[in-house]
């Protein structure tokens, strides 16, 4: 294993449990389920987080279960989810702790 | 250098599948997507445990390089087609090994992984094994990579590129938004540098901007196009992203990735660190 400095910055698995050593008193995470107009969970959609500015900031892939997940700060923010079956938008106002979204995809 | 001679759209590629001397190469950090469903014929690379040395923060040599093409059956006059997740950072961090190495034809699938799941061309979870080869590597090709003195030498004097995110730029996030925040580095910018995220470069389905495009966000954000150019992120693969954009797509000349980026020059002692939305001052 290289250094965990040097670790790289591919997406982990969105289905993993958070870090035990993550600290939820400093950390924002967003985390959600993208669904369908049915309200079936959607598996491998990419979810990306924008700012409030609407600049990328960070993209990762949904679980079997249609997971996702992001280490982000406090503010607003817009989840994009892109996938075979349509796209679809939510702006969530984050703060300290844990976030939860549910991001439908509507198909186009 | 240009978009005919370095990338490859995705329906070229899909009529290209089995053409003799044209091999896939899947990239990324995190191989399990190779492994649930790959392009039909597509070989794969880990950047962590094939491209990067397994005992010092560096990647492969020169000799480790060409074993590893040897092992993996790709030749000094194939045709490279690389692709991975991640918005191809990691296959564009492979593509910056291949023409630091001096592989003659290598080429980046426009779209990379995403924009082929999303158009649902095909993808086999079929065994892909190739016959080895003699390959033979060429001495490292320094002028396209930076070191880390030449990054503060850099300051004030060259373009500094942070392609990072905005709020990582300032300060605000030390990793990407889906990495924990917990890090070992300080946080800011190397004073001097222009934010141009790399993400500014692509269209949401991975693929590249037009030429035209991509001229008007790096002449807006004040890139001197007369001055050399050091290109950096956190670890080096998005800003491969950008050396790509600038050096392949746009014949930038001069253009360097850092390598080391902001996990090394964040954690080095006594170098100037600016922080906030500004360049900041020498």
């Amino acid at each position: 294993m290289t250094a965990s400095t040097a670790a790289g910055c591919a997406a982990p698995n969105q289905a993993a449990p958070l870090p035990a050593s993550l600290d939820l008193e400093k950390e924002t995470v967003i985390t959600g389920v993208v669904r369908d107009a049915a309200g079936e969970p959607v598996t491998g959609a990419y979810v990306r987080l924008l700012d409030s500015t609407d600049e990328f900031t960070a993209e990762v892939v949904t679980s079997s279960a249609g997971q996702f997940r992001f280490f982000a700060a406090p503010g607003t923010w817009r989840l994009r989810a892109l996938s075979r079956h349509g796209n679809g938008d939510l702006v969530i106002t984050a703060s300290r702790g844990v976030n939860e979204a549910i991001v439908p995809v509507v198909v186009d | 250098m240009s978009r005919d001679t370095a990338l490859v759209s995705a329906d070229w590629a899909e009529k290209n599948l089995e053409t003799p001397g044209v091999v896939f190469v899947e990239v990324d950090e995190d191989t399990s997507a190779y492994d649930t469903g790959h392009l039909p014929g597509a070989i794969k690379l880990d950047w962590r445990t094939d491209l990067q040395d397994q005992v010092r923060r560096d990647f492969v040599n020169k000799d480790q390089f060409a074993a590893l093409l040897s092992e993996r059956g790709i030749a000094n006059d194939d045709t490279v087609v690389l692709y991975g997740g991640n918005n191809n950072w990691f296959a564009a961090y492979a593509y910056w090994y291949f023409a630091l190495y001096g592989h003659r034809e290598v080429r980046l699938l426009d779209g990379g992984r995403k924009k082929w799941e999303l158009d649902a061309r095909p993808l086999t979870t079929e065994v892909v094994s190739r016959p080895a080869t003699p390959y033979v590597a060429q001495e490292p090709d320094h002028t396209i990579r930076a070191f880390r003195d030449e990054v503060v030498a850099a300051i004030g004097t060259k373009n500094l590129v942070d392609v990072r995110s905005p709020d990582e730029y300032a300060g605000r996030l030390l990793a990407p938004a889906h990495l924990p925040q917990e890090q070992a580095q300080r946080a800011g910018h190397v004073p001097t540098a222009l934010s141009v995220p790399w993400s500014k470069a692509a269209n949401e389905d991975g693929t590249f901007k037009s030429d035209q495009e991509l001229r008007e966000i790096y002449a807006a954000a004040g890139l001197d196009d007369s001055r050399e150019t050091i290109a950096y992120c956190r670890i080096g693969e998005r800003s491969s992203h950008t050396w790509f954009v600038l050096q392949e797509l746009l014949g930038h000349r001069n253009v360097k990735n850092y390598d080391g980026s902001w996990t090394e020059y964040g954690s080095l002692v006594g170098v100037p660190v600016a922080l906030g939305d500004e360049p900041g001052k020498e």
